[in-house]
């Protein structure tokens, strides 16, 4: 980001924000983000709530036996298609 | 890279690791296996669903949360995976592929519930309401360091459901924008601007529980 942008109002940094942020643009070097304290407290926030998305994981599995109804769902739709399937143990 | 634009590493701690961060022997034995499941293959369709059941129930649990729907949509998900694996050509990575299908499957199911509370063809949609004016900062509280991880949770869950998917599919999961707008079929620049949408109202979500915290 070079100084020759003017300086934007906070209207027209925030319609650039979503294309700015996704395109992983450094928005800290940003003019309007430097003189304006109502913007910069708003990445802020924006940066605080990515960062504790990352607390939302880890993820669960699901519970075993859910295999069990796939395998036989599976071995229902190939015996309606007349298709031989495996035993599970083979 | 800006930290809000970066992908989360979610995969270190899932079962899945994308293909450039395995090493060249696991990769080959991964696409051995795709390949063999693709001929019809069940004990290898059984290792694609061990490999993939997590990340997949995750996102149908996040989705709908409620634990039977998901365990229900996860089935509807590999199921459908299995009728179509031959179809698999390649042009995308495999897990895009997939979670492309277990998406459609979530939202084929939400929108068969109605999904009166927003659509989710509105929450794709820009609205006049979210707009850049309505999003300034709010200087007499700042959320950082102060998220707890079940009031987000809980405000994840309140999303309306374009929205928590697309949260959900890029912060949570990890996804690049290219890859949701290929799960989502959408374009980048739309991935982008719901993402922003999304954490624009999570914020307002967040502050909202936070002013609630601090009445006396």
């Amino acid at each position: 980001m070079t100084n020759d942008i003017p300086i934007m109002t906070c209207q027209e940094f925030q319609e650039q924000l979503p294309e700015l942020i996704g395109g992983g643009e450094d928005l800290h070097n940003h003019p309007h983000y430097q003189s304006c304290a109502l913007c910069r407290a708003l990445l802020a926030d924006l940066e605080a709530i990515a960062q504790a998305a990352r607390q939302l994981l880890p993820v669960e599995d699901p519970p075993e036996e859910l295999w069990e109804h796939i395998e036989k769902a599976i071995q229902e739709e190939e015996r309606a298609e007349g298709k031989e399937t495996p035993s599970p143990s083979s | 890279m800006h930290p809000l634009s970066s992908a989360v590493e979610p995969q270190q701690t899932a079962v899945t690791v994308p293909a450039e961060e395995l090493s060249p022997a696991t990769a080959a034995a991964i696409d051995d296996t795709l390949e063999r499941a693709q001929a019809g293959d069940h004990a290898a369709f059984a290792q694609l669903y061990s490999l993939h059941k997590r990340r997949i129930y995750s996102l149908c649990l996040r989705m709908v949360g409620n634990v039977a729907e998901a365990e229900d949509l996860t089935q509807d998900a590999f199921l459908q995976l299995h009728r179509k694996i031959a179809t698999f050509r390649g042009d995308s990575s495999f897990v895009t592929w997939l979670h492309r299908l277990a998406v459609n499957v979530v939202l084929m199911h939400l929108r068969k519930k109605g999904l009166s509370l927003i659509s989710l063809d509105e929450a794709m949609e820009p609205t006049a309401d979210e707009g850049p004016g309505r999003s300034f900062g709010a200087p007499d509280l700042t959320l950082a360091g102060a998220i707890d991880r079940m009031v987000l949770q809980r405000a994840v869950a309140d999303l309306p459901p374009g929205y928590r998917l697309i949260f959900i599919l890029h912060d949570i999961e990890g996804y690049e924008h290219n890859e949701v707008a290929t799960m989502l079929d959408c374009s980048v620049g739309n991935s982008k601007s719901q993402l922003h949408k999304a954490r624009l109202r999570l914020r307002q979500m967040l502050c909202s529980e936070l002013r609630r915290e601090a009445r006396p």
